[in-house]
């Protein structure tokens, strides 16, 4: 499943980000910060981040659907296609078809005073001028492949659970035979077990339909749980990508590696957590060099002056961290 | 920290609530020894956040009897004084730390007003401080209004506001859930070290199983508005009796998860 | 938020950002206002003498904007009627917005028998015209600015009360309300310390509004020969003495006060519908 990573020249991603920057009126630094990420055909991928990191505005960048005074420099391409200099008609192409979007909050994606049957068919009725018949017979279908019947159709969003609602997004979501599925916190809003549920399902739904997943969580124990690949981020900046398994077993940046220190684990047997001190610089303060510099205690000299690069991880090519101590951290797997 | 005791600060018995045909919260019994932490663990709908409710006063209970240091918590105050002692035994830090606080109002007002109320004759400049101190945040913050604060800094005011009262009990409702990771650790760092330096006992109502691993001594585990499983955390989580909290220990994501198996378990409760 | 202020929807061209016609309201308000409170210093003449010999004069040095037909200075009256004017809405709006206030809040925070007590009872006045309880009060009470003030004000109640009830409904879900009960607050306490300020802006916002409405109802009464005594200087009774001058061929007398009403009430709405827009836009 996994499609190798040394060759994103050859083999376009169904999503390629390539040294994204994305600036806002008023901050002083860049909200994005040359950001490169690709996700292959089929795979999936988890962007992990803590709010304010650019996760979700990244994975918002594959639609095009940008803040109000966004200024960008880099591209984003979809199946080949830049999307940040798309015309609307290519954009709304986009946005029914090749590429569909699962929210945090179903509740407050879904229209209350609209059935459910009309929320899954507009999308494709609106652009392809489907019959009414079939566009429900599709609904139907996908309402199967996410586990519900179709009485769900004549229902309003507020008469089933949170979990159901979910799964109705990512038939939703289905609907139009995307390339790509941007899931933007999907399972944060739902309980665990539920939350195992709509993940179990995703993953199914990938192997059925071979649909390309962007992950977006700040939960790193569930993204090394399900995806091929993850890319943590801080700052605007991508920090460390790498294999889930890998990444997680042997972090090379300090901040992968303190945020898997600092979560409460079940395996863990009392004591204190070790926190990060601190919190992630503001849009207002311009950063010279690493963006963790002040949290992390690696830091030298060198890590206020200049930005590291993402460089691959001795042995293991997939796999790169952007720290200038990244070789302090070699061995210490456990964190 | 203080070696939990017998006394018990915190003593439910019975607790009962409906909501027209819904069992909230049914029969639920448990216990918080002084300086200790219990924690309450469920899923949405669990009864868990109604039995909080009820306990700080917010929600009435049909039955059931709540006893805080051994004395029985009226469920209607009469006047101030009553409304005050009843302050003083339960306290509260909400989920959100962006609407627990109101916008209009500065960290140090917040605190003063609290302090206005309840100990009208010391120095409230001076105890502000020692608050602020405690809770980890410098004295520039008293005249911080909450939208120029961040999350986790936010949290700390409303626990700060909440040990102004000088209260036996705290609840906590969620609180660090809606914070990023590693702020949550240093939130969950300060809860420990408040209990070390003081008798206060932890009610921590969460569905988080890491969360109640690290600062509880007890855990309840809640389904449908009835106690499930009832121990000692290590116990509980370490080898768990009711198939129910296995599965919540099987959901928490870790690598080799299988949410296929855990989703078929679901169902299969 | 489900809170709706009360508004008229074709203002929207007006009220747009950086729009100039919203700062010559501005200023025509902020004009109205302190002709009313300096008119004593500033009229030319007695508003009430009459001059038989200039009646029906037009425009003159002596006088700028003319003479109505019993002989009266129509400037000396305009001034001097701007605080009539103004003052019976300012009444209307401070009693409609403070009972408003008190009764929506009381409706939303003590819910149940109450809250559909209250607001059954004002719902009951809104189907009832504004103008003919103060026609029947007036006819009750006589003459005089008191009757027709309470009657708009009664009027003008429920509007306040429904927003403040939405909006203390929304506050009222809010945990911080609950984080001050859980501390020992009283309700009273929380509502006057937090709940009332933070939707004051909402609720000033909509008494602006008001403001212009009462005082078109307020001139409508007067032109009817409701409310205001016969002598005092008022826009609506202008209107009214000037109807018989208008047929005379002479309009000016009727006309200004007429221009006055329409640019004032224009004037508050702008100003009050921006401040409204500002406040709805402003994020918490």
């Amino acid at each position: 499943m996994n499609t190798t990573m040394n060759a994103p020249a050859t083999q376009a991603g169904t999503l390629d980000i390539r040294g994204l920057r994305l600036t806002l009126p008023g901050t002083a630094r860049p909200v994005l910060d040359g950001v490169d990420l690709t996700v292959a055909p089929g795979e999936t991928v988890s962007l992990v981040g803590e709010s304010g990191s650019g996760k979700t505005l990244t994975s918002r960048s594959a639609l095009c659907l940008l803040p109000p005074g966004a200024v960008t420099e880099g591209t984003v391409r979809v199946n080949g296609d830049d999307v940040l200099t798309a015309d609307a008609d290519r954009l709304r192409a986009l946005r029914t078809g090749t590429v569909a979007m699962v929210f945090q909050d179903p509740r407050a994606a879904l229209n209350p005073l609209r059935r459910i049957g009309d929320f899954l068919t507009e999308g494709v009725r609106a652009t392809r001028t489907a019959a009414r018949a079939r566009a429900t017979a599709r609904a139907t279908e996908l309402l199967g492949a996410v586990g519900l019947d179709d009485t769900v159709l004549r229902k309003y969003p507020g008469q089933v659970s949170g979990g159901m609602l979910q799964r109705v997004m990512i038939a939703a979501a289905l609907m139009g035979e995307p390339a790509l599925l941007l899931a933007d916190e999907p399972t944060t809003a739902l309980d665990v077990t539920t939350q195992a549920e709509v993940v179990a399902l995703l993953a199914r739904l990938r192997e059925r339909f071979a649909t390309a997943l962007l992950f977006v969580t700040h939960d790193l124990d569930l993204a090394a749980a399900i995806s091929d690949r993850v890319y943590v981020m801080y700052a605007g900046r991508i920090a460390e990508h790498g294999p889930a398994k890998q990444l997680f077993e042997h972090p090379r940046h300090p901040y992968t590696a303190a945020l898997l220190a600092s979560t409460p684990r079940l395996e863990r047997t009392g004591g204190r957590l070790s926190a990060i001190e601190g919190r992630p610089p503001g849009l207002s303060t311009a950063l010279t060099g690493c963006a963790f510099a002040a949290r992390c205690p690696l830091a030298t000299e060198v890590c206020d002056e200049r930005p590291p690069e993402l460089r691959p991880v001795p042995g293991h090519p997939e796999h790169r961290a952007a720290c200038h101590h990244s070789e302090l951290l070699e061995g210490s797997a456990d964190a | 920290m203080p070696e939990p005791t017998d006394v018990k600060v915190l003593e439910v018995s019975g607790l009962r609530r409906s909501f027209g045909a819904v069992r909230a919260v049914d029969d639920v019994s448990f216990a918080v020894p002084e300086g200790g932490s219990l924690g309450i663990v469920g899923e949405s709908g669990s009864g868990k956040t109604t039995a909080a409710r009820i306990i700080v006063g917010l929600e009435r209970a049909d039955a059931g009897e709540i006893r805080v240091r051994g004395r029985s918590r009226t469920p209607r105050v009469r006047g101030r004084a009553q409304r005050l002692a009843r302050a003083r035994e339960v306290q509260m830090v909400f989920q959100d730390p962006y609407l627990s606080l109101d916008p209009r109002t500065s960290v140090g007002a917040v605190l003063r007003e609290t302090l206005r109320l309840h100990f009208p004759h010391i120095d409230h400049g001076r105890r502000v401080r020692e608050l602020l101190d405690q809770v980890g945040l410098g004295s520039r913050a008293a005249e911080a209004l909450p939208r120029r604060l961040s999350g986790g800094q936010r949290q700390r005011v409303a626990i700060a506001r909440a040990l102004a009262v000088e209260p036996a009990v705290l609840v906590l409702d969620e609180a660090v859930a809606a914070l990023d990771v590693s702020v949550q650790a240093q939130i969950l760092n300060l809860l420990a070290d408040i209990r070390e330096r003081t008798p206060i006992g932890y009610l921590f109502i969460t569905h988080d199983l890491g969360v109640v691993r690290c600062v509880t001594d007890d855990v309840i585990v809640m389904r449908r508005g009835r106690v499930v499983e009832a121990g000692a955390t290590a116990d509980v989580l370490g080898g768990p009796r009711h198939p129910y909290t296995r599965l919540l220990m099987d959901s928490v994501p870790r690598p080799g998860w299988d949410p296929e198996r855990i989703a078929a378990a679901r169902r299969a409760l | 938020m489900t809170a709706v202020l009360t508004r008229r929807p074709g203002l929207s061209g007006i009220r747009a950002a950086g729009s100039p016609l919203h700062l010559i309201c501005l200023a025509l308000v902020v004009l109205v206002v302190t002709a009313a409170v300096l008119a004593p210093w500033l009229v030319p003449h007695d508003p009430n003498v009459v001059d038989l010999g200039s009646a029906l004069a037009g425009t003159s040095a002596d006088h700028p904007l003319g003479v109505d037909a019993a002989g009266r200075d129509t400037l000396s009256r305009l001034l001097l009627g701007a605080r009539t004017s103004l003052l019976g809405p300012l009444e209307v709006v401070a009693f409609s917005t403070l009972a408003g206030v008190a009764v929506g809040t009381a409706a939303a925070w003590r819910g149940g028998r109450l809250d559909s007590l209250l607001s059954r009872s004002t719902e009951l006045v809104f189907a009832f015209p504004g103008m003919l309880l103060a026609i029947l009060i007036i006819s009750v009470y006589g003459e005089g600015l008191l009757a027709p003030v309470i009657a708009l004000a009664i009027a003008y109640l429920p509007y306040v009360s429904r927003l403040t009830r939405s909006l203390v409904l929304a506050e009222r879900a809010r945990p911080y309300v609950s984080a001050y009960r859980v501390q020992g607050h009283s309700a009273l306490q929380i509502c006057l310390r937090h709940v009332l300020p933070n939707i004051a802006p909402v609720v000033l916002a909509q008494a602006t509004i008001n403001f212009g409405y009462a005082l078109m109802d307020l001139a409508g009464l007067s032109f009817l020969g409701l409310g205001i005594p016969a002598l005092t200087p008022d826009w609506g009774r202008m209107v009214f003495d000037g109807q018989t001058a208008v047929q005379h061929g002479y309009p000016l007398s009727a006309i200004l006060p007429c221009v006055v009403i329409v640019l004032t009430v224009v004037a508050f709405n702008v100003v009050g519908e921006r401040w409204a827009d500002r406040v709805a836009r402003r994020d918490r």
